[in-house]
This record gives structure tokens, sequence and C-alpha cells, in this order.
């Protein structure tokens, strides 16, 4: 009979591959991986804040990307700085001060590596249910405005000329996105969640024909990263996160070597 | 005169010091076909763009008419290798539309081999062809035309223009194409508004067309002979675009209402097209 922590764990981990995948499609082809980085840090001051204020430290992880999402989309927009320095900036400013902040809390022993790596084994009902809840959303609204997103990432011009609200758009999925990496630190961390981000969507990349197929492509690749990682994990007692992302590269590395063969095969018949 | 389709009033844009738009006043109503000249960097594609409403004027305004429909083609589509898109998933990208129809459109623009063609493989004038199958599936009000052929050999170039005059008869729709090659588009084009930051002068092809200077110019030396156009202004421009002498007429007002009775001349400009 399987151990209640490693159903929740696969339960947990699935799921947000799944949530991952479309996201981590769009992330690849709008060059984004960047700016996932940069939430993902700015996510370690969410949980200084919210030890610091006594709120669960989930609802402060996600409050903190929400915010530097905002932030960000502010930023961008200011010529004189150039957006990836603007990402640079927030970026590591906010990792700085959420160790400091960090600092400050008293009584608690911050298990940090948690925080930096993730601990996809520890996780309870109640983010089960955080998941559940939020990924389901982030995935609805994603799926809502897949097809004026997608005309908008081929083109904003044409987009534009068409009467997509471009800027809109590009805030909702800044903001999505920092709901999504909020909802996963738990269990890859913040130095690892952009790799099951863009990892299964590049592995994906080299069987799909269309969009579509690489955000599922995606989002397969994504589960099945996780679930080799628990296994490694389990068989050779490796960390979790680390586990999920080698086993992603892994799959990237394999469709790789394996993606010329099949051209050649199918092209042959 | 019927309601503009679209229309920017006194629009004006700078980047940083640098103004790009200064009181620009443009109208386009329906069924006409604008062809907009310039030099380089004198601010067309975003003064495109500022009508389409991806760029926000500094000052001014732009109106849309209710429910205006706007088809695009820009100056070349590059959609990178990260994103897989066959040309059939692409004709769908903003509606969707059947297998036949998209068969239908390709083959109207003789693009009917690469409906299965992935759109990064395919060359530039494959590519500004499978534009132009969009724009027959969106049926707009106005196609916006962004030097459509500047990816396409010369060669290709006049087949496109042609293929251009056929789908806007077809669709009959208002027509505002930014342009180089002014002796290509000369003969379908019915105002053509010369550009450099501001309407230095808007007119009909034809005054233009029957100057002896101009005739001594797009005659003799044809195909290269694509010199900027300007009109007898009392400004010139020098080499980094920037207006030099004041101008003597007021330019404050709507050069798009105003008669054109000065005289019109085409010469080559300061700057050449290299």
């Amino acid at each position: 009979m399987m151990d209640d922590f490693l159903f929740r764990a696969i339960l947990g981990g699935v799921l947000l591959a799944v949530v991952c995948g479309p996201f981590g499609a769009f992330i690849v082809w709008r060059r984004m991986a960047f700016f996932g980085d940069m939430l993902a840090h700015t996510a370690l001051l969410g949980v200084a804040l919210g030890l610091l204020i006594g709120v669960d430290i989930r609802i402060g992880m996600i409050a903190t990307c929400l915010v530097a999402a905002l932030l960000l989309s502010y930023g961008q927009r200011q010529a004189r700085i150039g957006s990836d320095t603007v990402l640079g900036m927030l970026a590591h400013s906010t990792l700085a001060l959420g160790m400091v902040a960090l600092a400050f809390v008293q009584g608690v022993a911050v298990d940090l590596m948690a925080y930096l790596f993730g601990d996809i084994l520890a996780i309870n009902t109640g983010d089960i249910l955080l998941l559940a809840v939020g990924g389901a959303f982030a995935f609805c609204v994603l799926a809502w405005m897949w097809r004026p997103l997608l005309a908008l990432t081929v083109s904003p011009e044409i987009a534009a000329a068409e009467g997509i609200p471009v800027e809109r758009l590009r805030l909702v999925f800044m903001l999505l996105m920092a709901l999504v990496i909020g909802m996963a630190i738990k269990i890859v961390g913040v130095l690892l969640i952009t790799a099951l981000l863009i990892v299964p969507a590049a592995s994906a990349r080299f069987f799909a024909r269309t969009p579509e197929q690489m955000a599922i492509g995606a989002g397969l690749f994504g589960a099945a990263s996780v679930l080799a990682g628990i296994a490694l994990s389990w068989h050779v007692d490796t960390p979790a996160g680390p586990s999920i992302v080698i086993s992603a590269a892994a799959i990237f590395i394999l469709s790789a070597g394996f993606a010329p063969v099949m051209r050649k095969l199918t092209s042959g018949a | 005169m019927t309601a503009p389709l679209i229309e920017g009033r006194d629009l004006v844009l700078s980047f940083g010091n640098e103004r790009v738009l200064d009181q620009v006043s443009l109208a386009i109503h329906p069924g006409e076909i604008i062809t907009l000249i310039g030099p380089n960097g004198a601010g067309k594609s975003t003064l495109v763009k500022t009508l389409l409403g991806l760029q926000k004027p500094d000052s001014g305004e732009v109106v849309r008419k209710q429910g205006l429909t706007i088809g695009y083609v820009p100056q070349k589509l590059a959609i990178d290798q990260v994103l897989p898109m066959t040309v059939k998933r692409f004709l769908t990208l903003t509606r969707s539309v059947s297998r036949a129809e998209c068969e239908g459109v390709l083959a109207q623009v003789g693009a009917g081999h690469v409906i299965d063609a992935q759109m990064s493989q395919l060359s530039g004038g494959e590519t500004q062809r499978v534009m132009l199958a969009r724009t027959l599936l969106l049926r707009p009000h106005l196609l916006v035309l962004d030097e459509p052929t500047q990816g396409v050999d010369v060669s290709g170039q006049a087949e496109l223009y042609r293929l251009i005059d056929e789908i806007r008869h077809e669709l009959d729709c208002a027509v505002l194409m930014i342009s180089h090659d002014l002796h290509l588009v000369m003969a379908k084009t019915n105002q053509v508004v010369c550009f450099n930051r501001h309407v230095c002068c808007h007119g009909q092809p034809e005054t233009v067309r029957q100057h002896p200077e101009y005739r001594s110019l797009f005659g003799v030396r044809e195909a290269d002979a694509i010199g900027i156009y300007t009109h007898e202004h009392d400004h010139e421009h020098d080499l980094s675009r920037h207006v030099v002498a004041g101008c003597g007429h007021d330019h404050s007002h709507d050069h798009h209402h105003h008669a054109h009775d000065h005289v019109t001349t085409v010469k080559e400009g300061a700057e050449t097209n290299q």
C-alpha cells in the first residue's frame, strides 16, 4: 500500500506539471524564462514577509509574486533601463531583501533548503487543495485567452490591428504566471521552478507541429519528469526537487536524440 | 464625404528627445487607397502602429469607426522556430476556419501547396502570400500593408502587388500601404502621402506623374530611380532627417484637407536610398 505522503507528492506534482505545461510553452515562445526566474526569487521575500506578519507563507509567496509582476510590467515601460536590467535588479534585490528579512524572523528555524530546492514529500492536504483550486483557475483563464494570447505572441501588430487588447493580455498572463510560480515553489523550490516550466516545453518542441501539441506535450513530459523524479528520490534517496529537474533534463536529451530518428522515419514513410 | 474608417488627429509622439510624429493628421475613408512614402526612419511604421493602437501617442487621438475590422500585413513576419505553427494553424490564428476555406484562400494567392508546412520554413514571398490569404479570410474594411514586398525578390514584387490589387477589388476595402516602391504602387494608388515625421504633403499620383521632373526621374532611370519623393517644399530635410529650414506653410493645420494648389515636383532628395 502506498504511503500517504508519497500519494500526496505524486498528486501534487502531477497537478502542477499539467498546469505548468501550457504556461511553460508560452514562456518558451515569449522568451520569458528569465522573467520566471525573477518571479521565483521574489517568492523568498514572500516567505520572510509571511513569517514576519504571521500570514500563511503560501499566501505570502503568491502575493509577493503578483506584486513583483505588476512592478515589472511597469518597469518594462521605462525605456531608459533595458528590461533585462529591470528584471535582474528586481530579482536580486528582492532575493537579498528576502534573506535580510528572514534574519529578522525570530524563534523559527527556517529551512532555507526547502524553499530553494522544494520539499515535495512534505506537501500537505492544504497544499494540494491550493494547487487544485489555483491551478484550475490559472488553467481555465489561460484556456479562455489562449487564442488572442497566441496571436499576440505571433505578432503584436496583427493582434492589435484585429482589436485584441494587447496590453491587458500581457498583464493578465504575467499575473497568472506569478500565481503558478507562487504555487509551485513548495514543490520544486525557488531555484528550480523555471526548469519545470521550460524544460518539458523544450522537449515537446521536438515533436510538435502546432502550438497546442507543444503545450499538451509539455504537460505530459512534465508529469513524466515528476513521476520519474519521485521514483528516483524514493529508491535512491535523492532530494526530490532536484531529481525531478534531472528527470526533465534527461527527457530533453532523449527527445533531442530521438527527434531526428523519428523525422527520418516519418519522412521515409 | 462619408465618415472616415480611421482617423488620426494631431498625433504627437517622441522617443526620448526625438520627435517621431509631429502633429500628424491622417484620415482614411472607405474605398481609398493611400500610399505612405518617405525616407527610412521617417516614422512611417510608427505612424501605422499608432493608428493601429499599438503605440500610444503623447498627444492627439485615433478615432476608429465602430465595428471596424483591420487586416494588417507586416513587412515580414518572422515566426520563430521555437513556436511550432503550420500554415493552416496560422490562418486560424484569431478565428476558426475550416480546412476547405483555408485551401480555398491559399489557392487564390497561389500558395495552395504550403498548407501543412511550418510557417518558419516558408520563403519571404510565400509568407506574404499566406498573410494575404489570411486577410481574405478576415474580410477587413481596411487593409494595412507595411512594405509588403520587402522580403521578396524583384520578380516576385510585381506579382505580389498584382495580388494585392486583386484582393482589394474582391474585398472592396480601403488600403493604407507603406512603400518604397513608388513606381509599382503609383498606378494603383489614389492618394500619395509624403511623410517625414509630419505629413509633408499629399496629393493624387496623377499630379505627380504628369510633372516633367517626375518623368525625367522615374521615366529614364526607371526601377532604380526610386529616390525619395519630395515635393517642392519650402523646407529641406538634412541627412539626419530633421527638418532644417522653417516651413513656410503652417504645419499645425490639417494637411489632409487642404488643397494642393502649390506646384508639385518630384526630385531626388538630399538623401538617397542606398
